[in-house]
């Protein structure tokens, strides 16, 4: 009997899952493991087999999702994709060669993770979501220049305030209603949701306000001024939007005062508010017992969450092999419930190393944010940082049950075209921030750089023995760096 | 340098702390989904509600039904086309402990489904089967049920309506499961549209053995003796009644079954006799909340320990509010409790074993289609209900019945046998009858079975229940020991 092209991909699919499992553990474990490297030369020798191990994931997912649809659009994309993810590694790389390598290969990791799974999903949303991609990459090789030069961005607090409010008040009045939550604005057919963009301008914004004097007037407004996001929030029933900006602004704020106990209260009148909202709002209570038992109104509120439990119960350690499985029982599987399909079709194992490697991304943010001298720049990192950190736990725990479904993204990895720009930008942000210090650093020679962390564990790229006492004598750059040694 | 870098690390403090808490959180994240996937997958994916299965069946043959001794109680037969049938030789005598899997999916078919669509074969041979275009192979499930004490509770059950459990006490494996009225699995797709015509009762598909729900009769009397044990730990051997026949409640009159007058009686003889008006007695007196803490400790108003099969939720309504009658009715086992055969079996074997309640199970074990084990099921203890001393009174009690009381028929065996007979009065729709219960255990000093019977309207205990019991036991003896 002939094997057929439908039956060589099932095959695939079922040898591949492992080949795809094993590459994504080690991709995983070297995130963690390349800064014990003491040389920049064998830290980038690990960087590169980062990116083997993604081009590897990638061709495999699309070879098997090429045999099994036998399309030969989905060939056309795959190259096309290649030619991107090689574009953004070269232009990343060597036209900022100071900025951290680790963050690049991890944006351009959950990119092609996100690019195979909504492809798998739906083939016209892939498009779309690659389209916003190469449009946020084109910014993420402009931001850092504009983040250096522009140094008029820590003046402008009253202008974010005022953006980013406007922004959110226009979509409580215009948007329409998207899931039972106001979410997006409509553009001459251009849809884009401006909470993804706001929460950017909010960390400006918190920053502008906490990074001056800290007196208590200063407080009490900048709390006044994203009280009044989160109300916004709340009222156009984006819960989870107004849960990201809440903790993101408690983590600004403890870190801009020290002070514990601002936190503490600030913690009290969020259960306060969400008790609150739980007596106030029918869709809350709704969440909270489909959280509690969904199986009890299964063909009713309770049906997309089982159908997640199921999806996850389903793929186990190992997954389904991709395509293999029914992802698309969930409602809404590609925006809210990625994960649970990326547990359903590349296992348990594979899910668990996706959130090390965000873990590893929100690591380097803070790490970054550890380095900065500038306290609005720190600010910004930080508050960076933490909404992407607040996201990802959101979207990845109520996939699980774990705790109620606030139905936010998983940035760069669910569909979704403005979070994946918005995420872009926030990741080139970071760094911009970083590249700049970093000029900084070489501008002083004498500058001792292992002051500026306690991090020990993690240091960050390029440097070598880290928090050791020979601070000064720095890795001789070898000819592998000669961008980094000609800009001396 | 120094203070620089001093400063430099207290500046950094709020950020560490803040990393050490995010770093938490995506760490618990992490240990979820690995719980998730040691903890809850199979519950998730044995879910009724789960379609996932749906997906897997259209590339796996489903696996076999097997008895430990290879015996086959369902297989799939694939013809040349690839349409697939499922076939069941022994007919009805299984079809609800094993149940169906067309027109929807009930008993072991239902409850372990995505075991029998899962395959556990070698990678190499599930590649050699998708190369080959073939269809992969599901698991088989070894299940603990003995083809001959099926036929042998099957056949003695005869016409009665009911059901007949057969179990281990010491191990909670469970060896027959009957109900009747039966069906015959391989037609289900015909019979399905007249079996679940209301016209026709439609009950034909519950498993009375699990899911039909009976007045206990006398043998709750078991439990109502253990309350009173556990009243009068020190003296209840002083226990007397003076049986006239009848006792006046407030609004109704207790009457021994058919009359009879048992005159002066210890706790011991008003057990072996079944006298109703003794218990009724000792219901008045019991203290509520005792008798239904014990009751709810023995698992009414609880689920039981059981998932493989579907079951009925047993019911005991006996409260603080409850009049004096309700309390005395309750104690013989009338009232307004409700049990399974299932769970009568249970509280049986918790007596024969010592106090401690096995977790009942069907499943022996899970082979891949080239016969490697995949999982094999060990004795579960559920819990000590009852203490040593507590067990060992009850059974002395149920030896009295079967040498000397109601359940007498089974005393001229070559092996001993405790028991409880029942006559369960019930009404319903305006038709009164009896259902006809035993509930005992053979080879008293070290119980090999226990033997729970109920015969709808099979009057006493001891006309119907107790020979059904008899034969079930013979065939052990004979055929299976």
């Amino acid at each position: 009997m002939p094997v057929s092209l439908t039956n060589l991909s099932t095959i695939l699919a079922q040898v591949s899952k492992y080949l795809i499992i094993i590459l994504m553990v080690i991709y995983t474990v070297q995130c963690y493991t390349v800064f014990r490297y003491r040389t920049k030369q064998s830290q980038s020798y690990v960087f590169t087999r980062q990116n083997v191990s993604m081009f590897i994931i990638h061709f495999v997912a699309y070879l098997i999702m090429f045999l099994d649809q036998q399309n030969i659009q989905i060939a056309v994309f795959y190259v096309i994709q290649l030619a991107y993810l090689l574009l953004a590694l070269l232009l990343l790389t060597h036209l900022y060669p100071k900025s951290s390598r680790l963050l690049v290969n991890n944006m351009l990791m959950l990119i092609a993770i996100g690019l195979i799974m909504i492809t798998r999903l739906t083939y016209a949303s892939a498009v779309r979501q690659f389209e916003m991609e190469a449009v946020g990459t084109v910014l993420a090789l402009i931001i850092p220049v504009i983040v250096r030069k522009a140094m008029g961005l820590t003046k402008l607090t009253w202008f974010y305030v005022f953006v980013g409010l406007g922004l959110l008040a226009l979509v409580l009045v215009a948007a329409r209603s998207t899931y039972g939550a106001k979410l997006s604005l409509s553009i001459h057919g251009f849809t884009f949701q401006p909470s993804e963009f706001v929460k950017i301008i909010f960390v400006f914004a918190v920053a502008g306000l906490l990074s001056g004097k800290k007196d208590r007037k200063r407080i009490i407004i900048a709390t006044a001024l994203a009280a009044a996001h989160v109300l916004i929030l709340v009222a156009s029933t984006d819960l989870g939007s107004a849960l990201i900006f809440f903790i993101t602004y408690l983590v600004m704020l403890f870190a801009a005062t020290r002070n514990p106990f601002l936190v503490l209260s600030g913690v009290v009148a969020g259960i306060l508010a969400a008790v609150l909202a739980y007596f106030m709002f029918a869709h809350v209570r709704v969440r909270v017992q489909v959280w509690l038992d969904p199986f009890s109104d299964y063909a009713g509120t309770g049906y997309q969450v089982s159908q997640s439990l199921f999806s996850i119960a389903a793929g186990g350690w190992f997954g389904t092999g991709l395509g293999q499985g029914s992802p698309t029982a969930i409602p809404v599987v590609q925006q809210d419930f990625m994960f649970s399909a990326i547990c359903e079709e590349l296992g348990g194992i594979f899910a668990i190393c996706l959130i090390l490697v965000c873990l590893s991304c929100f690591i380097m943010f803070i790490n970054i944010a550890m380095k900065l001298e500038n306290r609005f720049y720190r600010l910004v990192a930080l508050g960076l940082g933490s909404t992407y950190a607040v996201q990802c736990f959101l979207t990845v725990g109520g996939d699980m049950k774990m705790i109620p479904m606030t139905g936010v993204t998983l940035p760069l990895v669910s569909y979704g075209g403005s979070s994946a720009l918005a995420t872009i930008v926030t990741f080139s942000i970071v760094q911009g921030l970083y590249t700049m210090r970093r000029d900084e650093e070489d501008k002083d020679e004498e500058e001792k750089y292992g002051q500026y962390g306690s991090y020990g564990q993690y240091p960050d790229d390029g440097y070598g023995s880290y928090g050791q006492k020979k601070q000064n004598s720095r890795v001789d750059p070898g000819p592998g760096n000669q961008s980094e040694f000609g800009r001396k | 340098m120094e203070p620089e870098q001093e400063k430099g690390k207290r500046r950094n403090t709020e950020m560490i702390v803040i990393s050490y808490v995010f770093i938490a959180l995506f760490l618990s994240l992490a240990a979820y989904l690995i719980w998730f996937n040691i903890a809850r997958r199979t519950g998730i994916n044995k879910n009724v509600n789960n379609t996932k299965q749906e997906a897997v069946s259209s590339n796996v043959i489903r696996g076999s039904i097997l008895t430990e001794n290879g015996e086959q109680l369902a297989y799939s037969e694939v013809d040349y086309t690839g349409n697939e049938t499922r076939i069941y030789p022994y007919g009805s005598l299984f079809a609800h402990v094993v149940g169906y899997a067309s027109n929807g999916r009930s008993g072991l078919e239902a409850s372990e489904n995505s075991t029998l669509q899962k395959s556990s074969s070698s990678l190499l041979k599930q590649l050699k089967d998708t190369a080959k275009s073939e269809k992969r192979r599901g698991d088989n499930l070894i299940v603990s049920l003995n083809a001959t004490l099926q036929q042998a509770a099957w056949n003695a059950l005869g016409s009665y309506n009911g059901a007949v459990i057969v179990m281990e006490p010491d191990s909670g494996k469970i060896l027959a499961m009957v109900s009747k009225p039966d069906f015959d699995p391989n037609s289900i797709p015909e019979l399905w549209d007249s079996m679940v015509d209301e016209k026709n009762g439609g009950s034909a598909l519950l498993n009375r053995a699990t899911q039909g729900l009976y007045p206990p009769g006398s043998t709750f009397k078991i439990l109502t003796t253990l309350a009173y044990l556990r009243e009068h730990p020190e003296d209840y051997q002083n226990f007397s009644y003076n049986c006239t026949g009848y006792l006046q409640g407030d609004e109704i009159t207790i009457q021994c079954y058919n009359g009879e007058v048992h005159g002066q009686e210890n706790l011991e003889q008003a057990f072996a006799y079944s006298c109703n008006t003794a218990f009724a007695s000792i219901g008045t007196g019991l203290d509520v909340s005792d008798f239904r803490k014990t009751a709810e400790q023995f698992l009414f108003n609880h689920s039981l320990p059981v998932d493989e099969i579907p079951y009925s939720q047993s019911e005991f309504s006996l409260n603080r509010d409850s009049t004096a009658d309700e309390k005395m009715t309750t104690a013989f086992g009338q009232g307004d409790t409700l049990v399974t055969p299932l769970h009568m079996a249970l509280i049986t074997s918790t007596v024969a074993n010592g106090g401690i309640m096995m977790k009942p199970y069907l499943v022996s074990a899970v082979q891949s289609f080239d016969g490697e084990t995949v999982s094999t099921a060990k004795p579960e203890i559920y819990d000590q209900l009852m203490t040593v001393d507590e067990s060992q009174t009850l059974t002395k009690y149920m030896q009295d019945v079967v040498t000397e009381g109601t359940g007498a028929g089974l005393s001229y065996e070559n092996f001993s046998v405790a028991g409880k007979t029942g006559s369960a009065e019930y009404e319903s729709n305006g038709t009164t009858g009896t259902h006809s219960w035993f509930t005992g255990f053979s080879n008293v000093d070290d119980p090999d079975i226990v033997v729970t019977v109920l015969a709808e309207d099979g009057g006493t205990g001891s006309s119907t229940a107790v020979p059904i019991a008899q034969q079930i036991f013979e065939a052990y003896y004979t055929y299976v020991k």
